[in-house]
This record gives structure tokens, sequence and C-alpha cells, in this order.
């Protein structure tokens, strides 16, 4: 559901006769364009992700199934939403190491909230708004540091890594693993959706797309700016339908010995936040802040750009992002244990929305790139997994796609300043 | 002098600590005219914009705006009477296109989502308004754009929010000739449209070019207001290196001056 497309540079807007034309040869055009000057997009990833399901397709076994695409799904839903978070951060220039940890301390508040027998038991989606909220807090009280205070990210969620690690070990070491048994909870990674509801979700995130361009053409009507490019938007819309349509129809596919498998939570909660970030990031003047304090800072403040505002409020995204994250990996083990968060989530986190596109030095990227990133990542370590490679290969593979991706980018870049564009 | 001056600046004074930075200064600038402001480094050319622009507050001396005294404490208090200072270091961000920048910190909004139809439709206005056709869209990013595009840009977002009084600190100073002649035709066309225009340079090629009067400061304190076509180089660069700072009384008048 790329919305965000229409804001960028595909709708350049020629002054003089340069208008790109209409049509195929417009399309034609516009891509040999970008080619040319290395603006690939997300062309690379998606190739790169089409090449990975294709070649774990033969070579692992278990990999070209749904009930393994559903795994895959609730996999990866977790460090996806985490690199929501990241997203964000690195659009401003900054940095999140603490991420790993928050999302730990979201699912231990989630866990110590809904426990039975304690005073508490609340119910879970109470429970959830609470650690959302506080994990959110304690983000907005590490950006404030860096905001009012300016003491380097890097060093103030470092600072972050240690403390809330620190904090998990306290709660945690006594009692090993708290279980979590509230529906509600589990249901974020685990509910599966019956196979209607599934098609009628598919079809409403595929309608967003259209509204979106909808919107637009009203909006624009009258005024002298461009036209859509409307073959170029007929194929996004034909993308997206299928990667909605397509996702549904393998989940529904999937049966656990006779269970019928079904489009999990997890997905659509991953969906919702991308499409709302989206939203956010390239729709509202919050958004357009970002993307300026992580350009120019002083441009931005001399614009009257409240910066400190900014920079506390994506520290807070970064929280709860951090958080919905955490929850939903604990969903997955129904608990909450001392081994928390998963290993590497953290490096994974940035590594997918580095792969994505998203800079570091901020004022460049998109959040598709972070979905993109996380979903490349997921794949390829599920298909290593299910080709029963070791530990160590995943570790070495994923690190070589993330060294080739950013490469690739920087080429491109390279290739972008040269063409002056 | 038939018409109220747009700014009229009388007996400033601003000191930061023992150093006085300005002494005594008037400064005036109409609508419709561009006002260079020279004076060697130190004269307090700095200080005297910003005593305009909000980032400082005179000591002392009272600054009228169309004729009203006002008091200027903020740079929002400037923007509010209609003063806009484009800076030498550009304050633009290369990651955001030319639409995005001219509206920086004052988007266009509808139901809280931003207007970019109407966002781009001003910024293309604006643009061709002021004659600025050398950028081919104003969807690139402004780290494609070239040194003197990139002024325009700057130009003519303070020029967009109805600003009368626009504030070119050394526009050019980074650009190459034809850049530099790009920016100044610019800066003509700004006077012509009604807006008084002050213009801070080191280099007095760029203020002939351009400027309707010259003001000379030095050592903080008045040397002279020059007409330009009544006047030469060698004149100015005298009253910059040795002209003797006096306490004016009034400015000299403006009659016959080169409009």
């Amino acid at each position: 559901m790329t919305t965000a497309d229409v804001v960028g540079p595909d709708r350049a807007k020629p002054l003089e006769e340069e208008q790109l034309a209409g049509g195929v040869r417009g399309l034609y055009e516009r891509a040999w364009l970008n080619l040319r000057t290395g603006n690939l997009g997300p062309v690379p990833i998606i190739v790169g992700e089409i090449a990975v399901v294709v070649i774990f397709g033969f070579t692992a076994t278990n990999f070209f199934t749904s009930v393994n695409f559903v795994n895959l799904i609730e996999e990866t839903a977790g460090t996806a939403m985490l690199a929501f978070g990241v997203a964000f951060v690195l659009l401003l220039g900054e940095i999140d190491l603490s991420i790993g940890y928050l999302a730990g301390i979201g699912a231990l508040v989630v866990a110590e909230l809904q426990l039975p027998g304690s005073s508490l038991q609340m119910n879970g989606i109470l429970a959830m708004l609470i650690a959302i909220a506080a994990v959110a807090l304690i983000g907005g009280v590490q950006g404030s540091i860096v905001a009012f205070v300016g003491v380097p990210s890097f060093v103030v969620t470092l600072a972050g890594f240690l403390v809330w690690q620190g904090v998990i070990l306290n709660k945690l070491e006594q009692r090993g693993t708290i279980i979590i048994q509230d529906r509600w909870i589990n249901y974020t990674d685990l509910y599966i959706f019956s196979h209607l509801a599934g098609w009628l979700i598919a079809a409403f995130f595929t309608a967003l797309y259209p509204i979106s361009i909808l919107y637009k053409t009203i909006v624009a009507r009258g005024t002298q700016i461009a036209q859509q490019n409307w073959l170029l938007v007929g194929v996004k819309a034909a993308g997206i339908a299928i990667a909605a349509f397509g996702t549904v129809a393998i989940c529904n596919h999937g049966k656990i010995i006779d269970t019928p498998e079904g489009l999990p939570l997890a997905c659509v909660i991953i969906i919702f936040f991308f499409v709302l970030l989206t939203f956010l990031a390239k729709w509202t003047t919050f958004g357009r802040h970002v993307y300026a304090v992580g350009g120019n800072a002083e441009a931005a403040r001399r614009a009257g750009i409240n910066v400190p505002r900014i920079r506390v409020l994506v520290f807070m995204i970064s929280g709860a992002t951090a958080a919905i994250g955490g929850i939903i990996f604990a969903a997955q083990v129904n608990s909450v244990a001392l081994t928390f968060p998963p290993g590497n989530l953290l490096l994974n986190a940035i590594a997918s929305a580095v792969i994505g596109g998203v800079s570091l030095f901020g004022g460049r990227g998109e959040v598709r790139g972070a979905l993109l990133g996380a979903l490349l990542i997921g794949t390829l370590q599920n298909g290593l997994n299910t080709a029963n490679v070791s530990n160590g290969w995943i570790y070495i593979v994923t690190g070589l796609v993330l060294l080739a991706a950013v490469t690739l980018d920087t080429v491109a870049r390279r290739l972008q300043a040269r063409s002056g564009r | 002098m038939a018409d109220t001056p747009l700014l009229k600046l009388r007996d400033i004074s601003k000191s930061f600590g023992s150093v006085q930075a300005l002494n005594g200064v008037d400064f005036e600038v109409s609508a419709g005219e561009v006002m260079a402001l020279v004076g060697d480094n130190g004269a307090g050319k700095s200080t005297l914009v910003k005593c305009i622009a909000g980032t400082h507050i005179p000591d002392s001396g009272e600054v009228l705006f169309e004729g009203r005294e006002v008091h200027i404490h903020s740079p929002k208090d400037a923007a509010r009477l209609g003063i806009e200072v484009v800076y030498q270091d550009l304050a633009l961000c290369d990651n955001l296109d030319v639409v995005q920048n001219m509206y920086l910190g004052r988007e266009a909004q509808r139901f809280q989502i931003l207007n970019e139809a109407t966002m781009e439709h001003h910024t293309s206005e604006t643009l061709s308004s002021l004659a600025v056709t050398t950028i081919k869209s104003v969807r690139q990013t402004v780290a494609t754009l070239s040194g003197g595009q990139r002024q325009s840009v700057a130009v003519a977002r303070a020029v967009m929010w109805n600003s009368k009084l626009v504030i070119l600190d050394e526009p050019t100073a980074a650009l190459g000739v034809a850049q530099t002649e790009q920016v100044l035709e610019l800066v003509r066309r700004l006077g012509q449209q009604g807006l008084g225009v002050i213009l801070i340079s080191h280099n007095l090629h760029d203020v002939f070019e351009t400027a309707d009067r010259i003001t000379v400061l030095r050592l903080g304190r008045n040397v002279g207001v020059f007409e330009r076509l009544k006047t030469t180089q060698q004149a100015v660069v005298e009253a910059i290196t040795a002209g003797v700072p006096t306490r004016v009384a009034g400015i000299p008048s403006t009659a016959g001056a080169g409009t």
C-alpha cells in the first residue's frame, strides 16, 4: 500500500515543456529516467524478496507451504513493528538502541498486569494499552534528554539499553518466566481470521490506495498541477491487490492437521500500523517536519518548527512501536522469559529499516522500507531455518545481505549525485 | 519626502557588554526600493539587520514600520509585520523538494491533511511571478538545484508570505557569475513589485547593479546615504574605508532618487 509514492518524485510537475508523456510511453520514460539516475526506489528489495522466495522454494522442503507462510508472518510481525519506529528515528538522523529492551519492558508490563492471582489481573486490552503508553513515556523521557539537554541519542539510548536490560533481569531472575494467559494478548500474534474475514480485510486495504489517489485528484481539481500517470497508478493498485489477496489466499489455504489456517491478526496489525505511520509521515505536518529536522535541523528551526517537540514525539513513537512489537513477540510464545527479547531483535530491526533504504543520516527513506526490509530479513532467516542451515550461517548471510543492500543504495546515490538529481 | 518610508530606524544603539556595535544609527527603506547596506567587517550591518529581524532588541532608539512605532522582540513579531530574512547560509532542507521548502513551517492543510495541491499550485505561481524559469520541476529536491536556483527558492519563500520587506544577507556570496546575475535580476524584480528590499553585500558591483540607494556604516555609525545614480563606486569605497562617522541629523532627501 504505497500511498506515499504519490507525494514523492513520481508526481514531478515540470514547469517547462519537459513534461513527461502520459500512458505507456510516460511510464517507460520515467522508469528509464529513474534507472539511469540511480533512483531505484523499492524495486531492488522487491526483486531480492522474490529471488529469496524462489531459491528457498526449490531448496528448502517445508518453505513453500502455506503453514510456513503463516509462521513467517507471525515471526516477522514483531521485528517489522520495531523497524517502523527505527525508520522514524533514523529519518530524524538519530538512533535508538534501547528498543530491544523497551520491547521487553512492554511485554513485561503486560505480563505483570494480566497475571492471574495477582491483585491486578487486568483485562488484556487495558493491560496492553497501559504498557504501550508506559513505554512511549520512557521513549519520551529518553527523547527529552536528547532534545533538551543535547546528549547524543546514541549515548542516551545506549544507557537505556543497559538500564532496561537490568530492569528485566531484576524482575525475571527469580521467576524465570511469566506465563501470559489472557486471550486478547495472545491473539495479537496467534489469532486467525476466518476465510471470509480475511478476504474482506484484503479488500479493505486494497481499496485504500485508490481512495488516496481519488482524494488527491479531487483536491487537485481546478489547480494547475500535473495529473497522475494513470497507468502507473493502475500498475501499483494491481500490485497491491495481488499482494493483499495473494497473502489471504495462501493463508486460507493452510491446514494444520485438520484445522484450517487463515489470515493471522499479526499481519493485520502490521499492515494497519504501516498505513497509519505512512499517513503520519507523508500526509501530515508532523511527518513533513520530521523529514525537515532530519534534513537540516537549523533550517527547520528557522522556519519556525519546534524541533525539540518533534524529537521527543519521534522517540515516543519509537517506544510505542517497540512495546507493540514486544507484546507480539510475547504472544508468540505465550510468555515473557529471561531470554526476552529474542536474540538480535535490535539489530534485525535496525537492519530492516536500513535495508529498506532509510538513511542513517536522516531525512531520507520511507516507512514502507522498514516493512520490506523486515520481510526480506524474515524470509531469509525463515528460509535458512527450514533448509536446516546452522545459526552461524544465518547470521553470516543476514550480514552480507545488509552489506549488499546498503552498498547498492550507496552506489545508486552516487549515480544520482552525478546525474544532478 | 512625500511618502512615509516603509521602515525607518531612528537613533538606534546597541551594545554587547563594552562593545558598542551600533551608535545612534539612522536607517530607512521605502516600498519599491532596493536599499543596500554596506560597510566593512564590524561596521554593524549584521547587528542592525538583526535588530530589524527581531533577533536582537536595540538598547535605544525607535523603529517605525509604515509610519507607526513598533517593537520587534522576536523573529515572529518581524514575520507578523511582513519582514522576512533570507540568510546567507541558505535555510533550506536539501532532502525536501521545492514546494515542501517553500511551505516549511507553514504548511497548508485541509482536515489536518497536508494540502499538496494548493501548495504546489501557489509555489508554481510565486516562482513564475518572479520569473524564476530555470527550475524545471517544483517537485525536484533542493539538493538537485544549483546555487542560484536555491537562492531563488529562498527568496521566493520570503516573498510568498505577503511580506512587505525582504532582507537579503549576502545573497550572492557563494555564487558563480551567471547565477549571481540571476539572483540580482530577482532582487531588482522584488523592488519593481513594490516590496522594500534591504541588500547586505560586500560586493559593490552587485550593489551598483541593483540598489537604488546605499547606506554606508562604519564602526557602528552612519557615514552617509548615497543615491546610486549620483555617486560612484570610488566614493562609496572611500566612505566604507575612511568615511567620517557622523551622527546625521535626518537622512538626505530622496528627491530625484534613481527610481
